[in-house]
């Protein structure tokens, strides 16, 4: 490939000024929008592309402004430089514990919960009877309101007190005694791999689809050759299918790192990110959007987000790029 | 956030939120379209002539009520009480209603942007805090008209930094020991008066098979009644006020007695309690599986949707004595609601008069009484409230509170909102409920270090 890659790229100078020599005929040809396309064209590229720039990059950049201030939402304005960030990674006790718990979400995420969901995927892909139902199982947590994931896994993990099922079925089964029934959403050491388990159960269901509409695309010629050549299952997804999917798989990775980093709807329903379950999303909505007002402070928060968000974001477009290019 | 009592499914502030929105622009646009009214008109006839309290005659103009009672019942009450206003004066107040814990989560904008002119609040710090920044307007011309319907435990809760009053004490209700009358007879328990006594009834009530006191703490906040009411008792009103105030210190060794004591109570608790909203831990009283529970007398609204029945069934008494020198205090929390005036309302000027008389109207029993009768968890404040109606449970909660020397509000709202809310003061107790044998100074040291780290509002 490498040796074909100058070839290619060389008849591309002549493209260009092929391209700037014919300039008169394509002037022409955009001078063939007429006036209302071009105020449809105003309307559909233009004002979407206003509001993006306004609504997504005014606020991140109004957000990293207000990271070194401290302002409360009310009063004037007043720079601190760099205290916010100094007192977050020093002083402030719920920072790290946050940033550990998204890395260990990231983990899980990454191997275990997307490859069970690969896993499913590859599963059901095989023309199994019964596929269809087994797909829409997998499938409704993904359909399920957040806040009704959350409120379904709070009536498992309730305490007994509670009469939580996991704790009232583990005591009945004479698994644990009554006294030393696990507190799954109260024990601040084991609740974010409760909460993980519930998280995962949406995100294996959301990987699965994604896939299977992947493998749905894989060219069966390509098993069958496969076959013929005498591999078996596993190195036929590996060595063919898996290979071939890679436009996919970069999604799939993409994804499971955004649902990471975004993670906050579980940990929020179940104490508003505490005791355990910090997130970096939780401390921002506790200390921005909550009484407390803390708008510097919360925004210096978002911007230790972004920052980390970047970093698969450049991967991405860095590959998406160079696969443009090639 | 004692104010949140029903935490529910918290998710359901998205929508909330986004109603909110929508209602402050629909409020916003109707307020630029109003007439300018000319005060002068209606000035004469708010002042009362009858009876001291009592609101009368006409008024004109207009008048915007930002309320936060949501709650079906007490949105209810709320309804009643305008319509009384305008049967006795004509004007109708326009009502914008926000979900509770919504409403006390965007205070700070609220108040800061274009909020309504009158509002529904907190006394105590919550109110002082946002007098200091200038978002309400003093009222002590009307204070001066119905003072003499409180008693002076309200009157000092209302009074702001500079000295002016702020707001108009509507409602309060105590904390409590809560207990089920039919256990403690059956089992020959006596309501505990010390605090020895306290933890050999808690003991005897283990032996018996009972969780002695219940406890759910998963929104954060009850953890933070039973700080204030062993800080109160331990070290005084002084001391707690100072404490929450921040001229005292965390790191003083009288909270450390506080933490030390209350570890003596953690093994009572509810197994389990970090994972129990309050409801589900006052569940376990209403079954009788559990013998006491420490809350806000609003907990008899939770177990009459558990079990009707057993709402004639519930007693409670105040928090036992330490036998030391601030027993006489008799201090403690009972939140007091207040209605008050704010400070950037686009249309106040036009609206003062109306705004006054609004206040004024909520500071008659009368008045009250009818909140009263939509929930009783809404004891009234003023003086002249008609007593009787009230059923056995709220005299006695008058009684407890009218007894004490000392009314603190309640941690939430003693303190600034950056030291209350999940990520601090809530996180804090947990942490120390999850490991009481933990090294109390390092800890104690943690909480001051984040008290110190909050920006300072006065510089």
């Amino acid at each position: 490939m490498s040796k074909l890659e100058p070839q290619a790229l060389t008849p591309a100078p002549t493209t260009v000024v092929g391209a700037r020599v014919a300039s008169p005929r394509k002037r022409r040809r955009y001078s063939l929008l007429s006036g209302r396309d071009k105020i449809l064209l105003f309307f559909m590229v233009g004002v979407p592309l206003a509001i993006f720039l306004v609504l997504i990059w005014g606020m991140t950049l109004v957000s990293v402004g207000l990271a070194f201030t401290n302002w409360d939402g009310v009063q004037p304005i007043k720079f601190v430089g760099l205290d916010n960030f100094t007192q977050l990674f020093t002083t402030y006790p719920f920072f790290w514990p946050a940033l550990s718990h998204n890395v260990l979400w990231l983990l899980v995420f990454v191997f275990f919960a997307t490859p069970m969901g690969i896993l499913l995927a590859v599963c059901l892909d095989r023309q199994m009877r019964g596929t269809s139902i087994y797909q829409t199982i997998f499938f409704t947590p993904v359909v399920l309101s957040l806040a009704l994931v959350g409120f379904i896994w709070e009536l498992q993990y309730s305490p007994l007190a509670g009469n939580g099922f996991i704790d009232s079925a583990l005591v009945s089964l004479g698994i644990v005694s009554p006294a030393n029934a696990p507190d799954w959403l109260g024990n601040s050491s084991i609740n974010i791999w409760a909460v993980l388990i519930a998280a995962s159960w949406r995100h294996i269901g959301y990987i699965m689809v994604l896939y299977l509409a992947g493998l749905k695309s894989v060219d069966p010629s390509l098993r069958e050759a496969a076959a013929i050549d005498g591999a078996n299952e596993r190195q036929t997804f590996f060595h063919v299918v898996f290979p071939v999917m890679a436009p996919i798989n970069v999604v799939i990775v993409v994804v499971t790192v955004i649902e990471s980093l975004r993670a906050f709807d579980i940990a929020y329903i179940v104490n508003h990110g505490k005791n355990g379950l910090e997130l970096l999303s939780t401390l921002i909505t506790n200390n921005s959007i909550s009484e407390a007002s803390l708008l510097g402070f919360g925004s210096a928060i978002a911007v230790v987000l972004l920052v980390i968000s970047l970093v698969p974001i450049a991967i991405y477009l860095t590959r998406v790029m160079r696969s443009e290019e090639s | 956030m004692v104010d949140s009592q029903k935490p529910g499914l918290l998710s359901g502030g998205q929508v909330s939120r986004r109603e909110v929105l929508k209602k402050g622009l629909i409020g916003a646009a109707g307020l630029t379209v109003l007439p300018a009214v000319i005060a002068a008109c209606s000035s004469s006839a708010a002042t009362p002539t009858a009876a001291p309290t009592a609101v009368s005659g006409q008024l004109t103009g207009k008048l915007t009520l930002g309320n936060n009672h949501s709650d079906a019942s007490d949105l209810a009450g709320v309804k009643t009480i305008n319509a009384a206003f305008k049967a006795a004066t004509g004007l109708d107040p326009t009502m914008n209603t926000v979900d509770h814990n919504t409403f006390q989560d965007q205070i700070n904008n609220y108040l800061g942007a274009t909020p309504d002119d009158v509002f529904f609040w907190f006394s105590g710090y919550r109110m002082r805090f946002f007098a200091d920044k200038g978002l309400a307007t003093p009222i002590d011309d009307l204070w001066a008209k119905v003072s003499a319907n409180y008693t002076a435990g309200f009157a000092n809760s209302v009074v702001g930094n500079d000295k002016h009053v702020y707001g108009i004490p509507v409602d309060y209700y105590p904390w409590c020991i809560f207990y089920r009358k039919s256990v403690f007879s059956t089992k020959g328990y006596t309501v505990p008066t010390t605090w020895t006594d306290l933890l050999a009834l808690c003991a005897k009530m283990q032996t018996d098979g009972l969780t002695p006191f219940a406890f759910g703490d998963k929104d954060g906040w009850p953890a933070m009644g039973t700080f204030d009411i062993l800080n109160l008792r331990l070290n005084g009103y002084d001391f707690h006020v100072g404490l929450m105030t921040g001229a005292q210190k965390w790191t003083d060794p009288k909270v450390t007695t506080v933490f030390q004591t209350w570890a003596k109570l953690i093994p009572y608790y509810t197994t389990g309690y970090a994972g129990l909203t309050w409801q589900q831990a006052c569940d376990t009283l209403v079954r009788k599986t559990a013998g006491m529970y420490f809350l806000g007398l609003f907990m008899t609204g939770e177990v009459a949707t558990v079990d009707k029945t057993a709402v004639a069934d519930i007693d409670f008494f105040p928090w036992p004595f330490f036998g030391n020198t601030y027993d006489a205090e008799k201090a403690l929390d009972a939140p007091i609601d207040i209605v008050m005036i704010s400070a950037k309302s686009p249309n106040l000027a036009a609206d003062l008069v109306n705004a006054k008389a609004y206040c004024q109207f909520w500071s008659t029993g009368a008045t009250q009484m009818m909140m009263y009768q939509a929930n009783n968890g809404f004891i009234p404040t003023a003086s002249d409230a008609d007593t009787t109606k009230l059923d056995v449970l709220t005299q006695k909660a008058v009684q407890i509170v009218s007894g004490a020397q000392r009314i603190t509000q309640f941690l939430d709202r003693d303190t600034r909102p950056d030291f209350a809310g999940a990520n601090s003061m809530q996180s804090f107790l947990l942490n120390f409920l999850n490991t009481p044998t933990q090294d109390l100074t390092a800890f104690q040291k943690s909480i001051q270090d984040f008290w110190d780290k909050l920006p300072n509002y006065t510089g």
